[in-house]
């Protein structure tokens, strides 16, 4: 029973970072209609960024906590400006190419000057140690996390479905054409929903530096998964992306803990629900049919 | 107040209007009737400013609004009812009625809408998706009225109704014009567009064909019934 709970825990704070990374890509698609492939980029940057803060400058993690996700939301804004807001006319191809094309120009510009080894990031010693459950003890890192990332996402969750800004953003995300036929200017939201998102994956750099290898790879090895997760909960749609993010999470460490005789199988489990839940449901768990006007 | 004038309009390669000129006046209720295909909602659509293939130009009381994007159109007044109804899943029927700014003189309270339809009053904390039809067509044309929109663009609101349905859409297109409210209406549906419109234009392959009053349509139903197919 306690394997059990623990795997479970693994999972859902695995799933936590699946979750705000997949909120992000998920606010992003539904307004803008881009699929940011560079979201995995922006996380190994906010990983990078606190890790940098620290050893080069002597920024604790807390101050990072705050200091990269709004650094990374402004730098966000500007690329949509730049670049990205050119190309939403276009055939959605263009603007994977450019976000692609993005990662690999952010991934080797952290390569070239840090190297391609994992760098250690020190849990902070407020967070150190570990929180006895009565059945298992579990890192008070990682309890802090989910903790953390479940507020967040009732925060999220709050401003989006009882403040005026988030009505527009749901209306905006579901129908972005019909939306600006009821007088609101959609064009205006774009470039700080774009910069929300990416502060997100940001901040869930920051959170995963103290856990994971940070290195310049360590987002292109986790946003194949979070697509995944996107696509499950359907494409833009804000509850299923976070509810599929946990799921996966879950889904993910049961099966690398009692699959794990048959590696194959653990490895490919979420592109296996994936590909049932497409069968099923071809707009995802909770997306909607592509509508008109 | 609406003047269209040689308005053309593409879908790609394709295209769907051809010099369409026609005006409607303040407080008229003008009926657009045409074949499937015949370019009816299109034209709704250039109007309101959701269609970017399109050449010609739209005024709305003497002002070129040619090259303003939809939501100012909006704002200067138009109200868009969407021939899916446009009802967001993610909004309640509350958030539906609310989203839009309020745009006109003359807006309707969401007391005086609730008033005027029980049925969204007792569904009014639901998603808008889970009313059924005729409430989400209600929806459609009270969110419209909230705005206070002068100029309503409306895109088939009787088809799938009940006649009752379609009865009660009319009294609410009466009321509206009763209160000096303008509409493009496309309708297929005869006998509703004499009942509620003043004139009424055919649209064939992407043409104003003819123009008619109401005993034209009225002495012609037969004739006109068979042309649109119906």
């Amino acid at each position: 029973m306690s394997g059990f709970l623990q795997n479970t825990f693994n999972g859902l704070v695995s799933g936590a970072f699946y979750a705000l990374l997949a909120l992000g890509l998920a606010v992003i698609f539904g307004m803008l209609r881009v699929v940011n492939f560079a979201h995995g980029a922006f996380y190994m940057l906010g990983a990078f960024g606190a890790y940098v803060l620290l050893s080069e400058a002597g920024v604790p993690f807390w101050a990072a906590l705050v200091i990269m996700p709004v650094a990374l939301g402004l730098l966000g804004m500007l690329l949509e400006r730049a670049v990205i807001h050119r190309l939403t006319r276009l055939d959605p191809l263009y603007n994977f190419l450019l976000t692609f094309g993005l990662t690999l120009i952010l991934q080797d510009l952290v390569k070239s000057r840090y190297g391609i080894q994992s760098s250690p990031y020190a849990t902070p010693a407020e967070l150190s140690g570990t929180v006895d459950f009565g059945l298992f003890d579990f890192p008070t890192y990682r309890v802090f996390i989910l903790g953390f990332t479940v507020l967040l996402c009732v925060a999220v969750w709050w401003v989006l479905g009882r403040t005026r800004v988030g009505m527009v953003v749901r209306a905006a995300t579901e129908r972005p054409e019909l939306t600006r036929a009821f007088g609101i200017d959609v064009g205006k939201w774009v470039t700080p929903v774009f910069g929300f998102g990416i502060a997100l994956a940001g901040l869930a750099g920051v959170l995963a530096a103290p856990m994971r290898a940070v290195n310049p790879l360590m987002g292109a090895d986790l946003i194949i998964v979070v697509f995944a997760v996107v696509v499950i909960g359907g494409l833009g749609s804000i509850f299923g992306s976070v509810a599929a993010g946990f799921g996966i999470g879950l889904i993910q460490a049961w099966g690398e803990a009692y699959l794990s005789d048959f590696p194959i199988v653990s490895q490919t489990v979420v592109f296996v629900v994936m590909a049932a839940v497409l069968l099923w449901r071809p707009a995802g768990l909770f997306g909607r049919e592509e509508a008109p006007a | 107040m609406l003047r269209i004038e040689n308005l053309s309009a593409w879908y790609g390669e394709a295209r769907v209007l051809r010099e369409v000129s026609l005006e409607v006046a303040a407080g008229e209720v003008v009926t657009l009737v045409g074949r499937n295909g015949a370019g009816k909602s299109t034209l709704l659509r250039s109007v309101m400013g959701l269609h970017p293939g399109q050449r010609g130009t739209v005024s709305l009381d003497g002002r070129d609004i040619t090259k303003l994007p939809a939501y100012k159109r909006a704002r200067a007044g138009l109200g868009w009812v969407p021939d899916d109804r446009g009802a967001y899943a993610t909004l309640t029927v509350t958030e539906n009625l609310t989203l839009p700014p309020r745009v006109g003189p003359d807006p309707w309270s969401l007391e005086r809408i609730y008033e005027a339809f029980p049925a969204l009053h007792t569904r009014r904390d639901s998603a808008a998706t889970m009313l059924s039809g005729g409430e989400q067509q209600m929806l459609a044309l009270a969110r419209v009225l909230r705005m206070g929109a002068r100029l309503l663009l409306c895109d088939e609101p009787t088809e799938g109704l009940s006649p009752l349905l379609v009865q009660q859409v009319g009294d609410l297109l009466r009321e509206a014009k009763k209160h000096g409210v303008t509409v493009l209406l496309v309708e297929q549906n005869l006998h509703f567009a004499t009942g509620v419109a003043d004139r009424h234009y055919l649209l064939a392959e992407g043409r104003i064909a003819e123009a008619m009053d109401n005993s034209e349509v009225r002495s012609r139903e037969r004739e006109l019934l068979a042309y649109l197919g119906i």
